[in-house]
């Protein structure tokens, strides 16, 4: 019991930091992210640079702070759409009768059949690129896993006593719906929004990385290591800190995200 | 001693200093004295059994009964070295057949366990292989202890599996334990406990699960092995099917043993408060009387229910049902399981469409009223299942699911104190309950929580789809006086859907017996018990379990 709750508390104690640092980055830096220096390019680590400096002579711990809230919020806001609206079509598909769910669930499943990156891609190049539209692009992509288990959780809820005990005492099918089933249903449906946090963070890097996030010179943990790469021969800084600031925010909300759903899995068997 | 003798030996007293006779003690098989059984260490120890001292005998049967929590079940484990992790094990005595248990290794119990003692746990599905075919469980012990030759170990479990009662055993012996019914699964088990000849036979529970008529058959066998000169240790905690079979009685509670003697003794003259109140729940033969008839209440016309099995013929679960519930009164409907009792509960209540006839409530029928008719009238009929806990919402305490009702009626919220008071004075709650979660409820609160819960909205009718049937004895007793007591008051009419004949009769003015999805017989409580008709109705009324009339025979 002892070593995953240090894996446990670690993890909250890095997301805790990572949330401050995109609420208010000021505190953690003095240093503007966005300043180039020309006398000081790629600096390595050390002095007045921390993490040294980029190919344009910008501090890279400033800018891995100040980093931190596009790169966050991307992943963030895509879980935050598709939690929303999975649960919506799950519900729909689980309670408006076979047609309806035979239409949305083979709706879902040719969503899923696309790879989420291509269909990323396709969303951002109709809307333009972009942080909302990102966003959107990642929330399209992972909405059917949340409405496959919006689903699945409310076919299991429906035959359960006590809800059909609330049929028998006068309730309508919304009310019932709101009362008993979505409330039971969203344990596991808030575990997989914590697990595939990490999963969507990982993807909005990888969109800034070739160039479909947020616009430069917007300090971006993906776009970040896009604009290193070239110089890699050079200097190793630029893309390991990056890189490592997004696998310790993955990493962590992982850890995190797993405890959370063995908890629900234990509560609710 | 003879082994065909049954007459039930003397009380011995305990701990008794000296075998009271030598071929008492020639025939003696198990011993235990003192036997203590600890869970945990210092502060946080718990005793399971505290001091119990017994012996059983070849050809006996030796029964402990108590309820759940008394520690039965962890004596008998203790026998067989099953105490579980963590048990501190300690006895003056711990013998069988002269070998002090205590004493052998891990190998050599094992041996003991499948060649000399075989255990029967209530658990059939978790007691299994569930990756071996039925004839491979029974099997094994007739191979590991080379019971019979090689060649005939087929015909040998197929024989088994007949004598306890498995029908078609050939087909069933080429089967997974999941593809049998509970019952089936059980009876299995027991092949398999017998299968090697044990000396000793244990049986935690073996009935417990199973229909009357099943029951009997187990109990017959479990009867002509002792005759055979196995000795059997019953562990209970249903005093009717125990006192049907056991020479001899030791009543368990919180660890120990309150009274103890011959079976008949302890059924007819009870000497211990606790036992006197055991035996007082073993449903009598008594019969309410009619209610004056009030007017029809609910009546089904013709019901029929079929179910689509994917690659097999459909099923019909109903049959041609028709029924009549009259107000204040109490309709019993009794059955084994998979009669369709259940779903002829879910069609009274609009759950389920019924595929021919019709449901009138109340002068009209389900599908005649709109939408917001239905479900006005919906709450005028509400349902306790077997399992409350699965009826309840897991997040609501005691408080919100009594309220529920309530604020789907709704009912001011001033008044809503009031009722729930009210409620839990009907069914006898404590307001203390209110604030906790049912799951943190003893079996017999939740019960009770759900009948508070099925009152509330004041319903004419309440379905009791087998409300006692997974409660210890004493308490069944508890509800069913709650039950009877609420309908006194309130006049609330009950559907009360059971497989126990001696808990219908208990609550029961009229009686529907059904089977395979008919009724068969149908008529006032008097003249289902008293002359029953049908020949399935009079099946069903000699597997009841009479440990009264048995015991007065046997004296």
């Amino acid at each position: 019991m002892t070593r995953p709750r240090i894996g446990l508390w670690l993890g909250l104690a890095v997301l805790a930091v990572l949330a401050a640092m995109a609420a208010f980055p000021g505190l953690f830096t003095g240093v503007d992210p966005d300043a180039a220096n020309v006398n000081a390019l790629l600096r390595p680590p050390g002095g007045g640079h921390w993490l040294g400096t980029d190919q344009n002579g910008r501090d890279l711990y400033a800018r891995i702070v100040y980093g931190a809230r596009p790169s966050l919020l991307i992943g963030a806001g895509a879980v935050a759409l598709a939690l929303v609206g999975g649960t919506l079509v799950g519900v729909a598909a689980a309670q408006l009768g076979r047609v309806a769910d035979q239409i949305i669930s083979r709706l879902l499943d040719v969503v899923l059949s696309v790879p989420g990156l291509l269909l990323v891609f396709l969303v951002v190049a109709v809307l333009g690129p972009g942080s909302s539209t990102a966003t959107i692009g990642l929330a399209v992509v992972s909405l059917p896993g949340f409405a496959r288990v919006a689903r699945a959780e409310v076919i299991s809820l429906r035959g359960r006593a006590y809800v059909e005990a609330a049929y028998g005492f006068g309730w309508s099918r919304p009310q019932v719906v709101l009362r008993h089933v979505l409330p039971n249903a969203l344990g596991p449906v808030l575990a997989l929004a914590t697990v595939s946090l990490g999963a969507m963070i990982v993807a909005s890097s990888s969109l800034s990385f070739v160039g479909l996030g947020p616009r430069p010179p917007t300090a971006e943990w993906g776009a970040m290591l896009a604009g290193s790469r070239e110089f890699l021969a050079l200097a190793w800084w630029p893309a390991a800190f990056p890189g490592a600031a997004i696998t310790l925010a993955v990493l962590a909300i992982t850890t995190v995200g797993r405890h959370l759903q063995r908890t629900v899995d234990g509560s609710t068997v | 001693m003879s082994t065909e003798s049954r007459t039930p030996p003397a009380p011995a007293p305990v701990p008794s200093p000296a075998p009271d006779a030598e071929d008492g003690a020639a025939t003696e098989l198990v011993r235990v004295e003192d036997l203590t059984v600890g869970f945990g260490r210092g502060r946080r120890r718990v005793e399971a059994v505290r001091g119990v001292s017994f012996t059983v005998r070849r050809g006996e049967i030796v029964a402990v009964v108590g309820e759940s929590g008394s520690g039965k079940s962890v004596t008998a484990r203790t026998l067989v070295g099953l105490a579980g992790d963590g048990a501190d094990v300690r006895a003056a005595t711990l013998a069988f057949d002269g070998a002090d248990l205590r004493r052998l290794d891990a190998r050599r119990l094992r041996a003991l366990r499948g060649r000399r003692i075989g255990f029967v746990l209530q658990d059939a599905l978790g007691s299994l292989d569930p990756l071996r075919k039925v004839g491979a469980e029974v099997a094994e012990p007739l191979r590991e202890h080379r019971t019979v030759p090689p060649a005939q170990v087929r015909d040998e479990v197929e024989r088994l599996l007949d004598a306890a009662g498995v029908p078609d055993p050939r087909t069933r012996a080429a089967q997974y334990p999941h593809q049998l019914s509970g019952g089936l699964r059980q009876r299995a088990l027991i092949a398999s406990a017998l299968a090697a000849r044990p000396d000793l036979l244990i049986a935690d529970e073996p009935t417990t699960a199973l229909d009357a008529t099943v029951q009997q058959q187990i109990l017959r066998l479990l009867r002509a092995r002792a005759r055979e000169g196995t000795a059997v240790l019953l562990i209970s905690h249903d005093l009717g099917v125990v006192g049907e079979l056991a020479d001899r009685i030791h009543v368990m509670k919180d660890g120990r043993f309150v009274e103890e003697g011959p079976a008949a003794r302890i059924l007819t003259a009870p000497r211990h408060p606790y036992t006197r109140a055991l035996v007082a729940a073993v449903p009598g033969e008594e019969i309410r009387a009619a209610p004056a008839p009030g007017p029809e209440l609910l009546r089904a016309d013709g019901l029929v229910k079929r179910y689509r099995l994917p690659g097999r013929p459909g099923l019909t679960a109903v049959d041609g049902v028709s029924l009549t519930v009259r107000a204040g009164e109490t309709l019993g409907v009794v059955g084994e399981s998979g009669s369709g009792k259940t779903t002829v509960g879910r069609i009274l209540m609009d759950l389920v469409a019924p595929d021919e006839g019709r449901v009138v409530f109340d002068g009209r029928t389900w599908g005649e009223r709109t939408r917001a008719e239905r479900r006005a009238a919906r709450r005028r009929v509400q349902m306790i299942h077997q399992y409350p806990l699965g009826s309840f919402d897991p997040r609501y305490t005691a408080r919100q699911l009594i309220e529920e009702p309530l604020r789907a009626a709704r009912v001011p919220r001033a008044e809503r104190a009031d009722r729930v008071a009210e409620l839990l004075g009907h069914v006898g709650l404590d307001p203390g309950v209110l604030d906790r979660r049912a799951r943190d409820l003893s079996g017999g609160q939740r019960q009770r929580l759900a009948i508070a819960r099925a009152l509330a909205p004041r319903p004419d009718v309440v379905v009791c789809d087998e409300p006692v049937s997974a409660l210890d004895a004493s308490v069944q007793a508890q509800v069913l006086d709650v039950l009877a007591g609420v309908q006194e008051r309130l006049g609330v009419a009950y559907v009360f859907i059971s497989h126990d004949l001696g808990v219908v009769r208990r609550l029961s003015h009229r009686v529907a017996v059904m089977k395979d999805g008919r009724i068969v017989e149908e008529g006032t409580a008097e003249e289902i018990f008293h002359t029953p008709r049908h020949p399935y109705t009079t099946a069903l009324l000699a597997a009841v379990p009479q440990p009264r009339r048995a015991a007065r025979k046997r004296l």
